[in-house]
């Protein structure tokens, strides 16, 4: 204990000061045994998808087989289905659900302080903290044939008929990304909301001594002093295209939507643990999370580049 | 900030509407799903109201408070989630105030350790293979075991027992206090304001999360937590809506159930969110910190 300031002290043998700090270490060492029995184990688990892993297997004792469950997959045209839905829903997310929090911060900035903005913050904030199985069942209501959106397009003449939107695979994707904008796009004002709360309001006054209107202070202050928090969230965006809503797909998908509405992480669990085909899944997982690695690499070196030009 | 909303404007106008809007866009589809529950079950099945049915009536909760297998899983949830973040949270803060030690041996290796895990994971089969081996499956305790740590979570409450001032931890050593002593009298409870939105967060997680049920509660439906259990019911509901399977009446019913379950899930998160808005808000910015 005597050592607490560290780093000035003589060098002690390892031996005698490990043991002098066994108070500590006995707090460390289970969250490290901890990270290798339930963080360290799956990624050599990982290992089973070069293997041909059966049920009676350990994640050693199965066969070795390369990389023949991977050809196999590339062949798989379910697995590609899998891959356009995954992406073509995160594009949708990406292009709507990128810039919704980011507009509708500056909205809120807006705002004079006051009860109605903490109003419209309590509520926007709120769908962050429902369940996806609850807002999946919250949203198979609502575009159920006797849901309030039939009932609204009814009232303003622009259907003749109740449409069943959950059993119609071509809506799915519109349906799977507005409802992901719809629960997120107002909890995701809160970093921006603290980042434009850090700006010094000096620059506002300049700005309007010069004559910018409202516009251009926005164009010309709030936005490139939020570049940072923006590019960040951009890498992570683009880094997580390839992840899917595995809660999400699990609540709304149905025979009638399947085509459209098979993401990556639901495959996985038809293929794994519904048909039992470990390995194969795996290797499914596998390469996926590689993909999404160089994905999040090339996402960083794009924004690099794009700010060092625009700082310019 | 307000010199520069003062300039009264057209724009400000716009932005109001707008904002009202968005507003209202969360507020109707909600408000319809609590009225929808109250609804009769003619209204239910006509399904023509927005906000109001013309039809009221309390037999959806009923029929919900004699199923004994929702409050089983009502009791499930409440128990993971209690049990898991006392033993989240506990486990957390030993870990994160023995590397919070600047001098300890091997940190940099327990560090590194950490921060693999933030980027690589095994994913959901070799995890699920893992469990089973453990002997988790149909378990209670798959809730709370893989549950107990988070490096994320570690690194919060790190920087924060770092802030802490060092004469209290030295006053009590001269008092012959031990660190296990100092951790649980004084570093922890001088750090309730991140103990409290580790706990949040992590409580929000345990109650919302269906996802361990789904893949590792296999037949055991007796540990079936709220979530899943509304799962299995809007499933069974959608499979017999699409097949026409039973009457019209009993559809309609079980549609009732479903919304009153969907309810009476989402009841807990909407008593405390409001009243710990704060606390959520400045979590986010705890953990953000370190990125």
């Amino acid at each position: 204990m005597k050592e607490k300031k560290g780093g000035t002290l003589p060098v002690k043998s390892f031996t005698k000061d490990f043991i002098s700090q066994l108070p500590f270490q006995s707090m460390v060492i289970p969250g490290i045994v901890f990270m290798i029995i339930f963080c360290y184990v799956p990624i050599y688990g990982l290992s089973i998808a070069f293997k041909n892993y059966t049920v009676v297997d350990t994640f050693s004792s199965a066969k070795w087989v390369g990389f023949h469950n991977f050809v196999i997959v590339a062949k798989d045209k379910y697995f590609w289905q899998a891959i356009v839905n995954t992406l073509g829903i995160s594009f949708l997310k990406l292009l709507i659900g990128f810039p919704a929090p980011i507009v509708f911060a500056i909205m809120i900035y807006e705002l004079s302080d006051g009860r109605f903005k903490r109003i419209v913050q309590t509520i926007s904030y709120l769908p962050h903290f429902l369940s996806w199985i609850v807002l999946g069942g919250m949203l198979i209501k609502w575009f159920s044939a006797t849901g309030f959106i039939n009932n609204i397009l009814m009232r303003l003449n622009l259907i003749d008929k109740p449409v069943n939107f959950l059993l119609n695979a071509g809506a799915y994707w519109w349906i799977a990304s507005l409802s992901d904008v719809w629960k997120e796009a107002g909890w995701g004002t809160v970093l921006y909301l603290a980042t434009m709360a850090g700006i010094d309001p000096t620059y506002y006054e300049a700005a309007k001594i010069d004559g910018a209107g409202r516009m251009r202070q926005i164009f010309s202050i709030t936005l490139p002093l939020m570049r940072n928090i923006i590019s960040l969230n951009f890498i992570l965006t683009v880094s997580g295209l390839l992840h899917s809503n595995l809660d999400q797909a699990m609540v709304l998908m149905n025979s009638q939507n399947q085509a459209k509405s098979e993401v990556i992480d639901s495959y996985v669990y038809r293929m794994g643990l519904t048909q039992g085909d470990f390995s194969y899944a795996t290797a499914v997982g596998l390469g996926v999370s590689i993909v999404s690695v160089i994905l999040l690499y090339s996402a960083n070196k794009v924004t690099n580049k794009v700010n060092e030009e625009s700082v310019f | 900030m307000n010199t520069k909303i003062k300039d009264n404007s057209f724009y400000i106008y716009i932005n109001y509407f707008f904002i009202v809007l968005f507003t209202i866009m969360i507020i109707i589809p909600l408000t319809n799903v609590v009225t929808s529950s109250f609804a009769g079950s003619r209204a239910l099945s006509e399904g023509n109201f927005i906000l109001l049915p013309s039809e009221w009536s309390l037999d959806n909760y009923r029929a919900v408070l004699h199923d004994t297998s929702i409050w089983t899983a009502f009791l499930v949830s409440a128990a993971k989630t209690v049990l898991g973040v006392v033993t989240h949270v506990f486990f957390c803060s030993m870990v994160a105030y023995g590397l919070s030690k600047r001098y300890l041996r091997c940190r940099k290796l327990y560090t590194v350790m950490g921060i693999i895990t933030l980027f690589f994971s095994g994913g959901m089969i070799p995890t699920y293979l893992l469990m089973k081996d453990l002997h988790l499956l149909n378990n209670f305790w798959v809730y709370i075991i893989p549950q107990l740590f988070s490096y994320y979570d570690v690194i919060i409450l790190m920087n924060f027992f770092r802030q802490l001032p060092d004469s209290l931890e030295e006053a009590a050593i001269i008092d012959g206090a031990g660190a296990w002593r100092i951790l649980l009298t004084i570093v922890m409870p001088l750090s309730k304001p991140a103990l409290a939105t580790i706990a949040l967060f992590n409580g929000v997680y345990q109650w919302n999360d269906f996802m361990t049920a789904k893949l590792y509660i296999t037949t055991k439906r007796a540990l079936y937590p709220l979530q899943m259990k509304l799962y299995e019911i809007i499933v069974q509901q959608q499979a017999a809506a699409m097949n026409s399977v039973g009457s019209f009446v009993v559809q309609t019913t079980s549609k009732g159930i479903q919304l009153a379950t969907i309810v009476v899930t989402t009841v807990p998160i909407l008593v405390i969110y409001p009243m710990l808005q704060k606390h959520f808000v400045s979590g986010m910015m705890l953990g953000s910190i370190k990125e």
